[in-house]
């Protein structure tokens, strides 16, 4: 089907979400929605699939106005959209989860759905139980039932809302063939991002949104300075890497132990300097996860020693590490760091463990203020966390943090954020760096381990590489360690113990 | 005792559950929605004195009922106006509720206050009320206690076997997943509520008509009813099976104390009269076993074959509130 926005407008408050966006995709492509967080690409889809209503402007479908004025709306004209985090219902199962937005007949049909849904399964090559519950499911499988179950509603135009986060690199792959499968089926695709290469190595065209505008298009062959130039409105370069000048051996792991019911992770022998960043690699749940936790003092080990600075931690809590310096940024920003419905300077006093029984309110409004124009917060002190983006709130999670720290462990530090909120978070992080802070950090972008780290740990299965010299590597080694391929039997081992 | 004694003894378990039960089932639709009514208690003190002034006045027992009926869909409107379009807390709402319905019921009841009125008699079943041992059991009832059955029945049904009931399970768990669905999660949520609170409604009238007919103001023994009939509700894990399993258990459990009492004089009243509370505590913490991480611990030693047979069957026991509970729903 034949899409058309015209002159869509739409504001929350001050805030512009949507400038008059004109867009116009025939059937069968796959358009490209580029643009770093905040700059209105989910707004502008949310306006489409009916989600939110724009203040103004016209939605035409095969050139002839429709009204849609409410998801269902949209549904029956054949318009559906897979939002950013998966709307779907965790605790049931997928089948009902399939069946459950077509009318009609007051029982469900499960045994013909079944059929229907295997059969349009098969079509993507998806592996979907329709007894699975969903929350057992990863995100890539939770976007596949989406998938069919918005093309057996009679979907034409769909919506993809950066589907590639929090998914793995086979189901990107994965998705991305169902995408061109969709497009050859004559489907509108329409494919948000804030990645270049998603982008890049998928769309049949790209158009560009900045600060709510509609700021440029592409056409294959891409060049990346260009459509960088047109998101951020400037040329941003990632820079070479740039090895710490490292000091003394800070953090000594001998022969550490540590599992859960599900894996073991054994005698990891690791010794950090002052300054060294170490990049976790591996697939999500492959033991970085306990390992991070276990050295954070969250977990117990089952075995091994932990010091920092000489000083013995073994068996220690989070509490006492967090004395001597230890802190840890788990990935789930909203649930494990920053507490949502507080504002920044509730965050700042908080943070602050000033003594005293009333709080200093005037002081931690100051204290608000200098941070978030330190680290570039784009938020006031009275912002609560929940409505910042992903990039600010990462911002705001390390300018929450203890001035002199000696080690630094952190999850997913740049996940969903966009290029200039990942190098801004890595320039701050690189100057506790020079300061003499050793970082630990896990991420699934193998780019960014590659870049930031000076040596590498990799994690298959509950299985530890010894470090690797991250200048010596590849993201194609890399990628084949993390999948488990090229791992010798025993000699690292021996390296290992060497090492520690 | 005999047999016989025994299967009439069960037969008034069955039949003392019914108000209970209506409760529990408007209460777990309504919670299903994601609205709390928490003015239960007081809802069905003002439907029972209200269904009985109704039907003594009209000498009608339907339109006792239908008051009741009335009376609940009422008091379920202000809750579900309120919080849905007022956005204010449904406990707060609910509980305020619950206080002041019990207070007008005693007040506005005191001129039916040990009146003689209608009261509903059984009503054997033909045929079936003679089969053995069941016939006793579920066939010379009351009709309330047959709409007990019914409704049990219905609402499990609806909820899990219908669409729009797979939709009402949405709403009270993800309502931007039922809103991006094409459902209108406010006007569901209103109709829900409305619906489970003339459910609750029928409660009142099933003790003041026919299980405990009559009104007796304050000493009517009434209170406190909505309280447990809550607990139950979270009991059954908003699913109307369990949830009619544990109101039976109650049911059960001080039926048994009664009995037992005569041949335990050794031990004192009061601890057969409290122990369907623990009893009731002992069994939800059997039943959500499988949450427990040595449980989890253990099933992974488990070859695959099994565990999954084992963890579907414990997953199908543990019940988890609708995840959007008391929370307010606002579309973009
Ligand atoms: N429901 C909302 N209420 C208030 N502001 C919003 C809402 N949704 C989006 N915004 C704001 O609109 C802008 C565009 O947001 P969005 O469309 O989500 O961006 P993107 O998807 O490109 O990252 C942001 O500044 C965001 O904070
Ligand atoms: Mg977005």
């Amino acid at each position: 089907m034949d899409v058309e926005l015209r002159d869509i407008h739409k504001t929350f408050g001050k805030v512009r979400a949507n400038v008059g966006i004109r867009l116009h995709v025939p059937a069968g492509t796959i358009q490209g929605i580029l643009g770093e967080n905040g700059a209105g690409k989910s707004t502008l889809m949310k306006v489409l699939s009916g989600f939110i209503h724009a203040d103004q402007g016209a939605i035409l479908l095969d050139g002839r106005p429709v009204v849609i004025h409410s998801p269902a709306d949209a549904i029956r004209a054949g318009i559906g959209m897979l939002h950013q985090d998966p709307l779907d219902f965790p605790p049931m199962r997928v089948i009902d989860n399939f069946v459950m937005a077509r009318g009609g007949s007051l029982f469900p049909g499960r045994a013909a759905a079944r059929r229907d849904l295997k059969k349009l399964a098969a079509q993507f090559g998806f592996a979907l139980d329709p007894d699975a519950y969903v929350d057992s499911l990863t995100v890539g499988e939770r976007q596949q039932l989406e998938i069919v179950r918005l093309l057996w509603l009679g979907a034409r135009v769909l919506i993809f809302d950066e589907p590639t986060t929090g998914i793995s690199a086979a189901q990107k792959e994965r998705l991305f063939a169902a995408l061109r499968l969709l497009a050859d089926q004559d489907k509108t695709v329409l494919f948000v991002s804030h990645k270049l290469e998603d982008v890049e190595g998928l769309c049949d065209r790209v158009v560009v949104l900045r600060q709510g505008y509609l700021v440029g298009e592409a056409r294959p062959p891409y060049t990346t300075r260009q459509l960088v130039e047109m998101m951020f409105g400037k040329a941003i370069s990632i820079g070479k890497r740039v090895p710490c000048a490292v000091g003394e051996t800070s953090l000594r792991l001998r022969n550490l132990s540590v599992e859960d019911y599900r894996l073991k992770v054994r005698g990891v022998n690791l010794a950090v300097r002052a300054g060294e960043v170490i990049g976790l690699a591996g697939m999500e749940g492959s033991g970085q996860g306990l390992f991070m936790r276990a050295v954070a003092g969250l977990l117990r080990t089952t075995g091994g020693r932990i010091s920092l600075d000489g000083r013995n931690l073994t068996g220690r809590s989070h509490l006492v590490s967090k004395r001597h310096g230890v802190a840890f940024l788990p990935a789930s920003r909203l649930e494990e760091g920053l507490v949502p419905g507080l504002d920044l300077t509730e965050h700042f006093v908080l943070a602050e463990k000033k003594g005293g029984f009333f709080i200093d309110w005037e002081g931690g409004r100051a204290l608000a203020e200098e941070r978030i124009a330190e680290f570039n917060i784009r938020g006031t002190p009275a912002s609560h966390v929940e409505a910042l983006s992903g990039g600010n709130q990462q911002r705001a999670l390390l300018a929450l943090l203890r001035v002199s720290l000696r080690l630094l462990l952190l999850e997913h530090p740049t996940r969903g954020l966009d290029i200039e909120s990942t190098i801004y978070i890595w320039s701050k992080l690189k100057e506790r760096c020079g300061q003499g802070t050793s970082i630990l950090f896990v991420s699934s972008d193998l780019e960014e381990i590659l870049q930031y780290s000076d040596r590498v740990l990799v994690f298959f299965n509950g299985r530890v590489s010894p470090p690797l010299e991250a200048a010596e590597m590849n993201t194609d080694r890399l990628g084949e360690l993390i999948g488990g391929k090229g791992w010798p039997e025993e000699e690292w081992v021996e390296e290992m113990t060497a090492d520690g | 005792m005999t047999t016989e004694q025994i299967l009439v003894g069960l037969a008034s378990v069955l039949a003392a559950a019914a108000p209970v039960m209506f409760a529990v089932i408007g209460e777990t639709i309504s919670e299903r929605a994601g609205v709390i009514n928490l003015s239960m208690n007081g809802t069905i003190l003002l439907s029972a004195m209200g269904g009985f002034a109704v039907a003594m006045t009209s000498d009608s027992l339907l339109l006792g009922f239908l008051g009741g009926m009335v009376i609940g869909a009422l008091v379920a409107l202000v809750v579900a106006f309120s919080s849905i379009t007022l956005h204010q807390s449904q406990v707060a709402v609910g509980f305020v509720l619950a206080i002041i319905c019990r207070d007008l019921a005693y007040f506005l009841g005191n001129p039916y206050v040990a009146q003689s009125g209608p009261r509903l008699n059984t009503a054997p079943v033909p045929g079936l009320a003679a089969v053995p041992y069941l016939g006793t059991l579920l066939f010379n009832q009351t009709l309330v206690t047959y709409l007990s059955f019914g409704v049990i029945l219905l609402a499990w049904l609806w909820i899990y076997k219908t669409r729009p009931g797979l939709m009402l399970q949405g709403i009270g768990e993800r309502p931007a997943a039922a809103f991006v669905r094409g459902t209108n999660v406010n006007a569901m949520r209103y109709l829900y509520t409305i619906l489970g609170g003339a459910i609750i409604g029928l409660a009142g009238p099933s003790y003041s008509l026919s299980v405990k007919a009559g009104w007796m103001g304050t000493i009517s023994g009434l209170d406190g009813i909505g309280w447990i009939a809550l607990a139950i509700t979270i009991f059954g894990g908003w699913n109307p099976l369990r949830a009619a399993f544990g109101a039976y258990l109650f049911a059960l459990l001080q039926w048994l104390g009664l009995v037992l009492q005569s041949s335990l004089p050794n031990v004192p009243s009061q601890v057969l009269q409290v122990a369907p509370f623990p009893l009731m505590i002992l069994t939800l913490l059997l039943v959500n076993i499988g949450n427990a991480e040595w449980v989890a611990r253990t099933l992974a030693a488990l070859p695959a074959g099994p565990r999954r047979v084992v963890t579907r069957l414990l997953r199908a026991l543990r019940a988890s509130p609708p995840a959007a509970l008391g929370v307010p729903f606002e579309s973009e």
